[in-house]
């Protein structure tokens, strides 16, 4: 046999091979394990998508990104209050309702809200009879005020929100329950359990949002007993329907029910599945496969697919999508302490130079960044006035009117325009090319932008501490940001309260040191009806804009899957648009 | 012999400490420098001054390094206490601290992590060093041959495609399209062996794919170069036979510059395999790496990073010790 008709034999072999193995590459991740059709598209976006009240199977997660961590106390991420509701519970939590709706809240462990006094410091709440333990024993209102006095113990409890400290104890009194000298480590006056079934709040100050505050996960319950300290977080004790099976951090985690737990002290949560499983899995291209291969069910972290999932599902499983909206805000603060940004026309010349449209088409287009946004608060909080547009931005549909700009830098006595910085994290999707967009449309004004890319876990020591800041020169600082809790306080005090500006660990970032805005934040916090202090909250989004210290571009949006399997689905707006896990259930 | 292998294992501990050490002034001194504060990064969304205080007394953040890196070393081979007064937590040896993120023994991870990655460095070595080394000394052998040139095309085409590319591809085929595999994402040692096996089959061919090429082509190289040498010659004309000359004289000086890459290539596998552990979404300790890396969780860093320093040292050790078996020309002293 000649040579050569071997080598061509070898060649045409090895070419079928190849395009066997591109032609089913291609074709890849089309099949479903699961055949049964999805719910429809947006099917869970405020209502319910296959409502049920079967119960038992194992609802499966799957996440990215780890929670950060499963104490009560010391968790900060919003995906992880909305699972923590599994198994822990605290006196008023969220209600379990689609959309806006879910930002009332309603009694869990108590039975009624606060009964609050007349003055606004006193908060008394009366416990629903039936609350226990996994072990079977009875919660009472010490746990609860046990489980709070953790946050003072900010030598082991670290990471959690500070809220309730501040707001009971602002000067710092009391050094926590591992430092407790009296007998039952129940030493923070501000809280009183004259009985097992009371618990009483004495406020030094009224704050509107107290209640809102004890719906974070740190106002939990812990049983002192099975307080392990720094290493609770490894397996917290339950006081809700399920409880930890097995927890490898950053691995798997899986809850089985608590068999001690008392259906009718709960109304809030439906306890549906059997068992709750959620993996760790560092590869999201991978992720999105098994979850439209039905291996998974919902992904944890919630902040929606790849480019390619997102492609593929919406092609070819538009039923298992939702297009959901988020209370995530993507900024860039101007830094008011760089030159020439103390200037307030040099600022406008940004609002005005900005191309809006191009930095949602950058980040992933309408349905994958979301809407253009000129509020900077999030629709969902009571005060949101999406409809102010001093600077003309959604008239002109996103684009830039660079004629104003270059007025603006005029009179800001920069006609040529001048250079600065923007720091952007290169770890974030789409954040170093929304910067790189901006760098562009300013160049367009006369601006020249700088970008520099940072990590997003050192954005805290740098973006976050003025003096680095200064030292790096940056004038303004791209990120995104997300309410803890659904109010202008919980929203917004952080980023413009000059107040809040810290040497480490700022959020303040545009440094806002304007004391009407600081009135403002007092007079809505002690204003005695949510109402009131919402008009406040409108007024001091518009001064945020009107002094241009801090540019909203996109209140975030996410195509995120829905397992053809889960029950009970809807986003949460309480839980930043995520689905309210605790309503899940599984076919 | 004795002599030469503590003398070995002495500067083995000596380059571990020096790759400790950089790696514990790179990552904690480095911040410190350019201003920033490391216990920002521990902190979260919340920040205040006695929260960072509270995180820098934890972790020790006041002491000096050196006396930061001596606890920590330390521990190693003692263990360690952490905290004062009545709230003092025992770290048993080997304590390699708490990772800053979880908050477990370092050395926990570590040891659910490692198993992953020396089953896959172990099963794939294998592979690769079998498969590698019979394709090039049978091209050295057919030289010049269709399966010479066909051998090393293929070998080129493997060194060529990055491991990514090439898991991704078998992953589309074997796994979502043709089902033929599921690949466990937790995998842990209480897992049966078949699980391993099922979600290690992959990673290993692929891993030994890539690695085998660039073994077929240095075993081919070196073959040829071995076989003409006067020795190979003089053995064929004592009238020794074909596979004795291959096996017992040729095949001995080939394996001793392949022994070598091969020392290197196992030490830094199983130091972490981060891409393919990536890819194949495999919980060894190329991932927890990453993951390290990405937190900022300094022990965590620490921990794989002096396995990896102790695997490659290890390796080459063992590698210089079998020169002596496989060459008899080398003596160790």
């Amino acid at each position: 046999m000649p040579r050569a008709s071997t080598k061509r034999r070898f060649t045409a072999g090895a070419a079928l091979v190849v395009a066997a193995l591109m032609t089913t590459t291609a074709c890849g991740g089309g099949d479903t394990e699961d055949d049964s059709k999805g719910a429809g598209y947006n099917a869970g976006i405020n209502k319910v998508a296959n409502p049920s009240k079967k119960k038992g199977g194992t609802l499966r997660f799957i996440a990215k990104q780890p929670i950060d961590s499963a104490d009560p106390q010391r968790a900060y991420y919003g995906m992880t209050w909305d699972f923590m509701r599994f198994y822990t519970r605290t006196l008023v939590t969220y209600d379990t309702k689609p959309g806006e709706a879910s930002n009332n809240l309603v009694p869990d462990l108590a039975k009624e809200k606060a009964e609050i006094s007349e003055d606004g410091k006193t908060y008394t709440y009366k416990l629903r009879d039936g609350l226990t333990w996994e072990d079977g024993s009875k919660l009472t209102s010490k746990d609860i005020k046990y489980g709070i006095e953790r946050i003072w113990a900010t030598e082991v409890i670290t990471g959690g929100p500070a809220y309730l400290k501040n707001v009971l104890d602002p000067k710092g009194e009391y050094e926590g329950p591992y430092k407790d000298k009296s007998k039952d480590k129940l030493g923070l006056k501000a809280i009183e359990t004259p009985d097992d079934q009371t618990i009483v709040f004495k406020l030094p100050k009224p704050n509107s949002d107290f209640e809102n505050m004890l719906a974070m996960p740190s106002g939990s319950p812990v049983k002192q007993e099975k307080d392990t300290k720094a290493k609770y977080a490894n397996m917290p004790f339950s006081s809700g329907p399920y409880k930890f099976e097995s927890y490898r951090p950053g691995k798997s985690l899986t809850l089985v029910r608590n068999a001690e737990w008392n259906e009718s002290s709960d109304p809030v949560r439906p306890a549906l599945p059997d068992k709750v499983t959620v993996t760790f899995s560092t590869n999201k291209e991978e992720n999105d496969k098994k979850l439209m291969e039905g291996k998974y069910d919902i992904d944890m972290n919630g902040t929606g697919m790849t480019q390619s999932g997102r492609i593929s599902a919406m092609q070819d499983h538009k039923d298992n999508v939702d297009n959901m909206e988020t209370d995530f805000i993507r900024y860039v603060a101007l830094v008011t302490k760089t030159k020439p940004f103390d200037k307030l026309e040099c600022r406008k010349a940004v609002f005005y130079g900005t191309d809006f449209a191009a930095l949602q088409k950058t980040r992933g287009g309408k349905l994958a960044a979301g809407e253009i946004a000129v509020s900077p608060l999030p629709k969902s909080i009571p005060g949101s006035d999406p409809s102010y547009d001093p600077y003309g931005v959604l008239e002109r549909k996103g684009k830039p009117d660079v004629a104003k700009a270059k007025d603006a830098l005029k009179k800001c006595g920069k006609p040529n325009g001048f250079s600065t910085k923007i720091s952007a994290r290169s770890d974030q999707p789409h954040e170093k090319e929304a910067a790189t967009q901006l760098q562009q449309d300013l160049a367009k004004v006369g601006i020249k932008v700088e970008v520099d890319t940072i990590v997003g876990s050192e954005s805290s020591s740098i973006t976050g501490s003025p003096s680095v800041v200064e030292k790096r020169g940056y004038g303004m600082i791209m990120a995104g940001w997300g309410p803890d809790f659904p109010s202008g306080q919980g929203f917004g005090q952080p980023l413009w309260d000059s107040r809040f500006i810290f040497e480490n660990g700022n959020y303040n970032e545009a440094q806002v040191a304007d004391p009407k805005i600081d009135k403002m934040f007092d007079d809505a916090i002690a204003a005695e009806t949510p109402e009131d202090a919402a008009k406040i909250y409108t007024d001091l989004s518009h001064r945020v804009i009107d002094q241009a210290v801090w540019m909203p571009f996109l209140q975030e949006k996410n195509i995120t899957w829905r397992g053809s399997r889960v029950t009970n689905v809807y986003t949460s707006a309480a839980y930043s648009g995520r689905y309210d896990y605790i309503s899940l259930g599984v076919k | 012999m004795l002599a030469y292998l503590i003398r070995r294992l002495g500067a083995v501990l000596v380059m571990v400490l020096v790759v400790l050490l950089t790696t514990f002034v790179i990552f904690y001194m480095l911040p410190k420098w350019s201003g920033q504060d490391i216990a920002v990064l521990f902190a979260g969304k919340n920040s205040g001054a006695e929260q960072l205080e509270g995180i820098r007394q934890k972790l020790g953040l006041s002491d000096p390094l050196l006396v930061q890196f001596w606890e920590f070393v330390k521990g190693i081979p003692l263990g360690r206490d952490y905290g004062s007064g009545d709230d003092v937590t025992h770290c048993g040896a080997p304590c390699l601290g708490y990772s800053f993120r979880t908050e477990l023994p370092v050395w926990e991870t570590v040891k659910d992590a490692l198993p992953v990655t020396l089953a896959l460095a172990g099963g794939a070595a294998v592979l690769w060093l079998i498969g590698g080394v019979t394709v090039g000394v049978v091209s050295a052998l057919k030289r010049g041959t269709v399966w010479d040139r066909a051998a090393m095309i293929t070998a080129l085409g493997g060194v060529s495609m990055p491991i990514f590319f090439t898991g991704m591809i078998a992953m589309g085929v074997f796994v979502h399209s043709l089902g033929w595999f599921s690949l466990d994402d937790s995998l842990t040692t209480g897992d049966s062996i078949g699980t391993w096996v099922e979600t290690m089959i992959l990673p290993w061919i692929v891993l030994a794919f890539l690695q085998a090429a660039m073994y077929a082509r240095l075993t081919r190289a070196t073959m040829l170069e071995v076989l003409g040498e006067d020795y190979i010659r003089t053995a064929r004309a004592k009238g020794v036979t074909e596979p004795v000359v291959i096996r017992r004289h040729a095949l001995r000086s080939t394996m001793t510059p392949i022994l070598t890459v091969f020392g290197l290539d196992l030490g830094i596998l199983i130091g972490g395999a981060i891409l393919t552990e990536t890819t194949f979404n495999l919980p060894g300790l190329g991932q927890e790496a990453v993951k390290a890396i990405e937190g900022k969780d300094l022990p965590m860093i620490l921990g794989v990073t002096l396995c990896t320093a102790l695997a490659i040292a290890l390796a080459n050790l063992v590698v210089d010790l079998m020169y002596a078996v496989i060459d008899p020309r080398v003596r160790l002293g």
